[in-house]
């Protein structure tokens, strides 16, 4: 650092009123409004900004913007660091702590590749340090701290990240010239536009280039355009916005990054990410200058010329003073014209014999010294540049011409990483010395500089005319008010000399021109890798590692491919491009993330007993997303062990209660439902009679077990069939697949009712006495309600589905009631209950009570590939139906008969108070010989308090055949635990108990009156779809059931949502579901039509105000635009980590129906996204 | 992430609302029992993996839960048709 500053007394685009301070690696400096991170530095003359990667030697700022290479830099401190930033890119804030992500030279493996830097070439680290193989974590570790990325922020990060959804017809990345008039074409034509730049202002060149119209200069051109677009609410600009990645059929991602928010992290966002749909896209990216290699050309002080200029115009800052500009194109006199007007010293060294286009003509009249058929060989210096070595171009007198400052154009690369992450390779083309974009795909155009042209007012015109093709393939062909753009002569550009490196007449020097300083790639490594037979430039790519860093190799890939061509002795279209990878640049994994950290991460399902449980003492167990109570911990300090010891023995000798409610339900419907079932299940349900329950196993096609549970036969062509927890959506998609794919010839509809059912299983010898309490109107005598039998009635004065199964082996009913009811349900009973102590219990007790049955438990004692057999159940394999079932084919696979597949068997600790852990694995002998054959493993094990002794279910190799066989388990402790196997039946259900219950007349519960219900009435229509059935259905409701896909039909009272071709959701006045259940019923009396109440199953959620839209953008990938979505519309659709159907009743309100145990969620997850 | 048209909403939705089934087109044996264990294995196990198109089978999962037939191209991704279950699918055959 030196103490002058390089600040010009005025111009630039900053605001001097408004100086920041701000800190860099621990010293504080001072920049203003306005200025770059990278700007600011260069302002206070901070030379050198990084050590590189492998040579550890000093760097400074090369470039302007995105394809900086050196200065990379994290910015805050603590866990709100964030990593891997390019100074350039970062706008100074005030109190900014910066440092640099490669500080060196404090390691020894940077002061090791300093001293021996030459000795290090391509491929040395691989060569060096492979060997001996195991040690290569090791010196990975080394290499990675001694490379410098930075330090990982230290706790969770404070700040917040928003992510939305974006929907466009046209979408233009790129404000320049060209961006500029295609964005305007496309918006006059009418088209939705979406229109980023990851600048912070737009128009990029335009607003200081000499074109102009009739009346305006470029700049007062580009103010109006900007200004009309503003004014369009269909247009959508963001600014400081970059579009990292464009992925298929037109998906880009965008990241805004949002200024002024570091100093209250946590309240506003720090960053927005972008997911934009967009029918057409518009790459008018722009190009970057190239630079040219020479020997010590990574010198703090060489930059690019057009970063010279960059930094002298917009930020008035002079990064030198004397000026040395090596160029092969006009551009770069720019520049020259640029110092040379604010009195500083400048000589060009131009490659071509001659120069006289516009620019080197204005050169010379200024007065500027330019050196034509010259070349600069080597830059000189330590810590910085101080002079450079010239010559004429094929040898001749060395020169040296003193400066602080060099500044190199080799043309301009073309931003062509969007258009090649579609998969198009970029082509070279010799006019314009560059690689271009490829032929677009469907839907994507390039205009302006991307294309190679560098006159704006040729760019402009292209913009335009792209922009305007753009919205005509978007749908908008009407006539539109073309813009006048401004034009004019940039001048008659001479043409380019292609020029990449100079060589050096020391061949030494090849070590010392740098073509990748990110990842100090030389020269002499390319040559190196062509040498040892790295032909194809994939190859040398990775050999050389040129490219890799976290700047793409922006500013040195052409140059590599050009000086891998030339060794190779073949032309750069020969030799072709690597290809770009999303992301163009790095990209947080918080923007990813968005608010869906913490709470959000996963969404947590509820009961609708899910506060009662919580003022109980729950203690909460994940099951697939719901919260379930594991256990009711009594008082502050009973452990687990404790309460499910007391949990059990309730069940068992008096009376406990269950919350069964987030077991799948599927409300099956329609003629064909018994037939539908037979196949389904390999067990028979035909002739299951109505009021019954029964026990039902799926099987996959390939024979194993897929779930397991009770279906009941409501009515003749009604089921409902139970799934396990975590097991509902994947076997209602099963189901619906063979429904839908391969049987579309049966009458049944499937219709998920698991969240419209609050369950309360009332488990104990007692429960039939505290049932009768709050149940008056089902016989609930041992003789009128067996053992699997089903009755309807009312349990505390609410319509109620009672079931007599039992998970526990206890007497046991399972009562069913709609979920808006179900909190008043399971209060009565535990009220009618109080004098047996009943006793809530958990998934932990649950599973005791089970296993001391030996029931299984689909996927904890089955792994995906058990069969019946396997775990003794094949009783409920019923061969010889008339279609057979699924799975049945595969159960004679000679696979499935082999007797030493896995059995489940029981294992009895031989200490009975050692509980096994579950999935420990079995062995035949307690110390065998390595490696040991694995006889099985443990799938379930606990304490029971009812045996007095720990017990577990394990799966054994042919384990029904070795009861009474001692297994040892090894432990991680080396300690070994023996058990012996037993039968899996470790107590007897109680078949019928006689609780000894006094006779007569119950006395049944004083309950309050029901309340009148609040929510809307719900009820999901199925039906065939025929004419006959949607009159007869549109007569009953006086509303005609809406055809028309994605649309809903309303009334005064109610609104009936189209949900697929033969279905439909009706929201009609709270309390009428029974009465217009009953209408239905009596209109659609023909066979086909399947009508269920679901008014349990959702919450109506309503939003309204400019927030709503916003919030449901965020929220859900559809396009809810007035023009996309009317009111009268609705759409199913993702919402969140959840699902909803969305609907538009009007203008500005929404409503969002989403299913009752994720209404938390959703209700939590919308306010968030609208505060 | 395919935008992918729901033959039944009749709209094109993000892939997100979706899930893939699978290969489509492919029929479960009529009589499983009469197959040797090499040809029901075929069917359980057994799948084309083309360059090119591919016929598949989707269900819009978050939307109308109704499973319906595409023709992807596996090198491009490009959806080439969607199509309801039973209606044919336009093959490479029919595109030509």
């Amino acid at each position: 650092m030196t103490d002058v500053t390089r600040r010009l007394p005025e111009g630039g685009a900053i605001d001097r009123s408004r100086p920041l301070a701000f800190t860099f690696n621990g010293v504080t400096l001072t920049g203003y409004e306005g200025d770059t991170l990278a700007s600011a530095l260069l302002a206070n003359g901070v030379d050198v900004v990084g050590r590189s990667f492998k040579y550890g030697r000093p760097r400074g700022i090369v470039g302007y913007g995105a394809e900086e290479p050196n200065a990379i830099v994290q910015v805050g401190e603590g866990s709100a660091r964030t990593p891997n930033l390019r100074a350039t890119r970062v706008e100074l804030e005030d109190g900014m702590v910066a440092t640099s992500a490669a500080r060196g030279p404090g390691t020894a493996m940077g002061a090791l590749a300093r001293a021996f830097g030459r000795l290090l070439p391509a491929g040395f680290y691989y060569k060096t340090f492979i060997r001996p193989q195991g040690l290569w974590g090791f010196w990975e570790e080394r290499l990675r701290e001694a490379a410098g990325f930075g330090d990982v922020p230290d706790g969770a990060d404070p700040d917040i990240y928003e992510r939305r959804y974006g929907h466009a017809d046209v979408l233009v990345v790129g404000a320049g010239p060209a961006g500029l008039a295609a964005a305007l074409s496309a918006s006059r034509a009418g088209a939705r536009v979406f229109f980023a730049d990851e600048n912070s202002a737009f128009g990029g060149t335009l607003r200081w280039s000499s074109v102009a119209t009739d009346s305006e200069s470029a700049g007062e051109w580009c103010r109006h355009a900007l200004a009309e677009l503003a004014d369009n609410p269909d247009v959508h600009l963001l600014n400081r916005a970059t579009a990292f990645g464009l992925y298929d059929h037109n998906f880009v991602g965008i990241l805004e990054r949002c200024v002024g928010n570091a100093e209250t992290p946590g309240k506003a966002p720090r960053q927005r990410l972008h997911q934009v749909r967009a029918k057409q896209v518009v790459l008018a990216c722009g190009a970057i200058e190239r630079p040219i290699v020479f020997a010590g050309n990574d010198l703090p002080g060489v930059m690019t010329a057009s970063a010279v200029s960059g930094y002298t115009i917009h930020h008035a800052v002079a990064p030198g003073e004397r000026l040395v500009l090596f160029t092969n194109n006009d551009s770069a006199y720019d520049t020259a014209l640029t110092w040379h007007r604010i009195g500083r010293e400048v000589t060009v060294v131009d490659v071509r014999p001659t120069a006289d286009g516009a620019g080197p003509d204005a050169a010379r009249a200024a007065g500027i010294d330019i050196r034509v058929g010259h070349v600069v060989q080597e830059a000189h210096g330590r810590r910085r540049v101080n002079g450079v070595q010239i010559a004429p171009v094929g040898g001749g007198k060395i020169e040296r011409l003193d400066c602080d400052l060099v500044a190199s154009s080799g043309g301009w690369n073309p931003l062509v990483h969007l258009s090649a992450q579609t998969g198009v390779r970029p082509q070279w083309s010799e006019v314009a010395l560059a690689f271009l974009p490829g032929s677009p795909r469907d839907g994507v155009h390039h205009a302006g500089a991307i294309n190679g042209h560098t006159s704006t007012s040729a760019c402009m015109r292209e913009g335009a005319r792209v922009g305007n093709e753009a919205a005509r393939l978007a749908g908008f062909d009407g006539p539109r008010d073309e813009p006048d753009l401004p034009d004019g002569d940039d001048g008659p550009c001479a043409p380019p000399e292609a020029l990449f490196l100079v060589p050096h007449p020391r061949p030494s020097r090849e070590s010392r021109q740098f073509v990748d300083m990110q990842l100090d790639v030389t020269v002499a490594d390319i040559d190196l890798a062509a040498r040892e037979g790295y032909r194809s430039v994939e190859h040398a790519k990775r050999y050389t590692a040129l490219g890799f860093g976290t700047d793409q190799g922006k500013l040195g890939n052409v140059n590599g491919v050009a000086i891998l061509a030339r060794a190779l002795g073949q032309g750069i279209d020969e030799t072709g491009t690597t290809m770009f990878r999303p992301p163009y640049t790095p990209v947080t994994f918080g923007a990813v993330a968005g608010r869906d950290v913490g709470e959000f991460f996963d969404p947590a399902r509820r009961t609708p007993m899910h506060e009662w449980h919580e003022t109980h003492g729950a203690v909460w167990e994940d099951v697939g997303r719901w919260k379930r109570p594991r256990y009711y911990a009594r008082g502050a300090d009973e452990r687990m062990d404790e309460a499910v010891r007391r949990e059990c023995l309730a069940a068992r000798g008096g009376v406990a209660m269950l919350d069964a409610s987030t077991l799948g339900k599927i409300d099956v419907q329609g003629p064909d439902a018994a037939v539908f079932l037979d196949r389904v299940y390999s067990n028979g349900f035909r002739r299951l009679a109505v009021g019954r329950c029964r026990y039902g196993l799926m099987l996959r096609e390939d024979g194993t077990i897929l779930d397991d549970g009770v279906t009941v036969r409501v009515a003749d062509n009604r089921y409902l069939l139970h799934t396990t927890t975590g097991n509902a959506e994947a076997v209602l998609s099963w189901l619906e697949l063979w429904r839908q794919t391969e049987w579309p010839e049966l009458n049944v509809h499937l219709t998920s009712v698991t969240d419209h059912w609050a369950t309360a299983a009332v488990v104990g010898p007692k429960s039939r006495t505290v049932l009768r309490r709050v149940c008056t109107d089902i016989d609930l005598s041992p003789d009128a309600f067996r053992f699997m039998d089903y009755r309807a009635g009312h349990v505390a004065g609410v319509p109620a589905r009672v079931y007599r199964i039992s998970f526990s082996g206890e007497l046991s009913f399972e009562v069913n009631v709609a979920a808006q009811h179900g909190p008043r349900v399971w209060e009565a009973l535990i009220a009618a209950g109080d004098d047996f102590d009943i006793t809530p219990y958990g998934t932990e007790t649950m599973h005791v009570l089970r296993a001391e049955m030996g029931f299984i438990i689909v996927g904890q004692d089955t792994d995906g590939s058990m069969i019946p057999d396997d775990m003794g159940l094949a009783g409920l394999v019923r061969h010889g139906k008339p279609w057979g079932f699924l799975g049945d084919r595969s159960l004679s696979l000679p696979e499935h008969q082999r007797p030493d597949r896995p059995q489940l068997v029981g294992l009895t600790p031989l200490n009975p108070a050692t509980v096994l852990p579950e999935g420990a694995q079995l062995v035949k002998e307690p110390r065998p010989k390595l490696p040991a054959k694995m006889q099985g493993h443990v799938t379930s094990s606990y304490l029971s308090a009812a045996m007095g002794h720990s017990f577990a279910l394990a799966m054994v190799k042919g384990g029904r055949e070795r009861i009474g066989e001692t297994l040892y388990s090894p432990q991680a402790d080396g300690s070994v635990i023996p058990a012996k196997v037993v039968p899996s039946v470790f107590l007897e259900p109680v078949v019928d108990a006689n609780e000894g219950e006094s006779q007569g007349a119950p006395q049944p519960l004083a309950l309050a009156p029901l309340p009148a219900a609040t929510a809307p009435a719900m009820l999901n229509l199925c039906g065939d779809g025929t004419h006959e059935f949607r009159r007869a259905a549109s007569e009953a409701l006086c509303l005609t059931l809406p055809g028309r896909p994605c649309t809903t039909a309303r009334d005064t009272s109610i609104a009936i949502h189209w949900l697929a071709p033969d279905e439909w959701l009706i929201v009609a006045p709270p309390g009428e579901e029974a009465e217009i259940e009953r209408r239905l019923r009596e209109a659609t009396s023909a066979p086909g039509a399947a009508i269920t109440d679901v008014t349990g199953a959702y919450i109506l959620l309503r939003l309204s105000g400019p927030q709503a839209r916003e919030a449901l953008a965020s929220a859900t990938p559809y396009d809810l635009h007035p023009r996309n979505f009317p009111p009268g519309r609705c759409v199913q659709t993702t919402l969140a980590k959840t699902q909803a159907l969305i609907a538009a009743p009007n203008e500005d309100t929404f409503e969002v129906i989403v299913r009752r145990s994720y209404a938390h969620y959703a209700e939590a997850w919308l306010t968030d996204a609208s505060s | 992430m395919l935008l992918i048209r729901c033959p039944y909403c009749c709209e094109e939705r993000s892939e997100e609302e979706f899930t893939c089934a699978g290969e489509g087109g492919i029929r479960r044996p009529a009589s499983p029992d009469d197959l040797s264990d090499a040809q029901w294995a075929d069917y359980l196990h057994f799948r084309t993996n083309p360059k090119g198109l591919h016929r598949e089978i989707w269900c819009h999962t978050a939307g109308c839960r109704r499973y319906f037939d595409v023709v992807r191209d596996t090198v491009t991704y490009a959806i080439h048709s969607t199509t309801p279950i039973g209606a044919t699918p336009a093959t490479r055959e029919t595109d030509d």
